[in-house]
């Protein structure tokens, strides 16, 4: 199942360094094809973080200790590390250390939308944001009186351009809008986006949680003021994401979480702040995992993100390919190419997504489905529910195969 | 078939393709409906009753992935001359033991939505119940 099927990367190489692929489920090999929801972690990242524990666990900020110092440096040096993979020249000045991309999301709607937004503004954002978008700002819209506007996708999956011209304007304080869509696949033209908004006098936020792991990226680039995105999906630990920002933003605006380790001075009556990006990281911050996340930008840049697109492009591709010689497939998102990334979301006529999902698990292919917490898209493709497939550098043909397979018994089953 | 596929039984398969008892009754005593978010399913229940408050007869509508829409056929079947008390002491393994195989966690809710929305129909038609429609995210069971 492991032969290299791509000039792009050795896959076979790179399987070796996932144990988990080995697995079996009553003796069938798993298939791991929901990589959009959450990536394998590959030996260095594991080896990275359980080094730490055994060789430097400490807490940070604080000690006078030699363990304290080394968990520290690590530690902030992460920072410069990750906002380098997104091409931010101001080192850890401009990234900051989250939960996750949806923390990364609620920490600017708070710190900047609570403070920035009221009566009249408007926060446009796309029909396929994901929730983490959608509801946070949605949200705080509703509690500060401002309105979402939101850009229409066209009938080949893609943002309908002209529609955001005409949404962003005078009121427009935000845009929102996601880099890839985890259900359509669609690369979004962010920094068109990006223009658009600064010729309005406003921000943009982009999500980047399925950019980042699969193509390169470079914040500077698309001119984004926010960028956000995890770790778990990019060959990285749970329980770190991150947050690009440009430093003059992150230097004005408040903290949205307090206590300690982001502060400067205390006192009974008031207190003062450390500097970006501590201010926004109070209490103890996932250590191990800023040293995982460290190691799989590392890792992700060795192997090289022009390739694992250009893997993931092969993949997905093919499985394109397959999947629409039969006319009982719809596929949702724009055809493979240029503004397409490494996953597909379909449904097959008669066959419920979740009954597909089930029969494919039989089978050890693990796929999503659901609405992949983009509902309100999902209303307007007129489906409650699709499947989800989606690739990463480890993945090779013969699993699209297998997936393929996997679609062809739930047809027979079903028929 | 290549690989068995053991959630998908004959007997599944069967009633989500014939479904007995689908469609609407036109008079009935009472209707609910309700849905499972996390699949999208949805059942709408219409129940007749005859003078002894037997389930006279119990059709559905609905649309939604085969354990759900077999669950409520074979349901339906199930419960012709039933009671309501017998309707309400149904729990959830006796929803899944009609299906007659074992259904995985992550599908328990796609089994016990016809079940649930007969339920709640039946006690809100006895007043002791006030909802507008049922939904497995509140199944605290
Ligand atoms: C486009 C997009 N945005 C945001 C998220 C949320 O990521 P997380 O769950 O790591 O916060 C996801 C992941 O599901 C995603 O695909």
């Amino acid at each position: 199942m492991s032969r290299q099927t791509a000039e792009t990367v050795d896959v076979e190489a790179i399987r070796e360094e996932y144990p988990i692929l080995e697995r079996e489920f009553d003796g069938e090999d798993l298939v791991y094809l929901d990589n959009a929801a959450t990536t394998q972690t590959p030996e260095p990242v594991v080896s990275a973080m359980s080094d730490y524990y055994r060789e430097q666990n400490a807490n940070v900020h604080r000690g006078i200790h030699h363990l304290s110092q080394e968990a520290s440096v690590a530690y902030e040096d992460a920072h410069d590390r990750l906002a380098e993979f997104v091409g931010a020249s101001g080192g850890r000045e401009e990234m900051v250390f989250t939960k996750n991309t949806t923390e990364s999301e609620n920490l600017v709607a708070y710190a900047w939308g609570m403070r920035e937004l009221g009566p009249g503004d408007e926060v446009v954002l796309t029909e396929m944001e994901h929730h983490a978008s959608l509801v946070t700002w949605q949200q705080i819209a509703k509690r500060t009186g401002a309105d979402c506007r939101y850009i229409r996708v066209d009938d080949d999956g893609r943002l309908d351009m002209d529609h955001a011209e005409e949404l962003i304007g005078e009121d427009t304080e935000m845009v929102s809008a996601v880099h890839v869509s985890n259900t359509l696949g669609t690369i979004n033209p962010v920094s068109e986006l990006a223009d658009l908004a600064h010729a309005n006098d406003s921000y943009i936020f982009v999500d980047g949680a399925q950019a980042v792991p699969n193509q390169p990226v470079d914040v500077e680039a698309i001119d984004a003021d926010f960028y956000a995105f995890s770790g778990h999906k990019m060959a990285g630990p749970t329980g770190i994401g991150c947050l690009y920002g440009k430093s003059h933003l992150l230097e004005e605006m408040e903290p949205y979480l307090y206590g300690g380790g982001m502060i400067r001075k205390v006192t009974f009556e008031d207190s003062t702040w450390d500097e970006v990006p501590w201010k926004f990281e109070p209490g103890t911050p996932p250590i191990a995992e800023a040293v995982g996340i460290h190691a799989a930008a590392d890792y992700l840049d060795g192997i090289g993100l022009e390739r694992i697109r250009e893997h993931e492009n092969e993949l997905v591709t093919y499985a394109y390919d397959r999947l629409t010689e039969h006319d009982d497939v719809e596929i949702y998102g724009p055809e493979p190419g240029p503004d397409r990334g490494g996953l597909v979301s379909f449904n097959i006529d008669g066959v419920h997504a979740h009954d597909l999902a089930s029969i494919m698990n039989d089978h050890a292919v693990a796929i999503r489905a659901g609405d992949h917490c983009t509902q309100p898209l999902h209303d307007e493709l007129g489906v409650a529910a699709s499947a989800r497939a989606s690739f990463y550098l480890y993945n090779t043909r013969e699993e699209v195969d297998a997936l393929l397979e996997g679609i062809d018994d739930a047809r027979e089953l079903f028929a | 078939m290549g690989m068995g596929s053991d959630m998908y039984r004959q007997q599944i398969l069967d009633h989500y393709k014939n479904p007995r008892n689908y469609g609407e009754l036109e008079e009935p005593t009472f209707s609910h409906v309700g849905e499972n978010p996390m699949c999208g399913d949805e059942i709408r229940i219409d129940v007749r009753l005859d003078d002894d408050e037997r389930i006279e007869q119990l059709s559905f509508t609905g649309d939604g992935c085969a354990i759900s829409q077999a669950s409520a056929s074979l349901l339906s079947t199930e419960l012709q001359g039933a009671t309501i008390d017998e309707l309400l002491e149904m729990d959830r393994d006796d929803a899944v033991d009609l299906l007659g195989v074992e259904v995985s966690p992550m599908r328990i809710k796609c089994a016990v939505l016809a079940e649930k929305v007969a339920q709640d129909g039946a006690e809100i038609h006895r007043g002791e119940l006030d909802k507008e429609r049922t939904t497995t995210e509140d199944d605290e069971e």
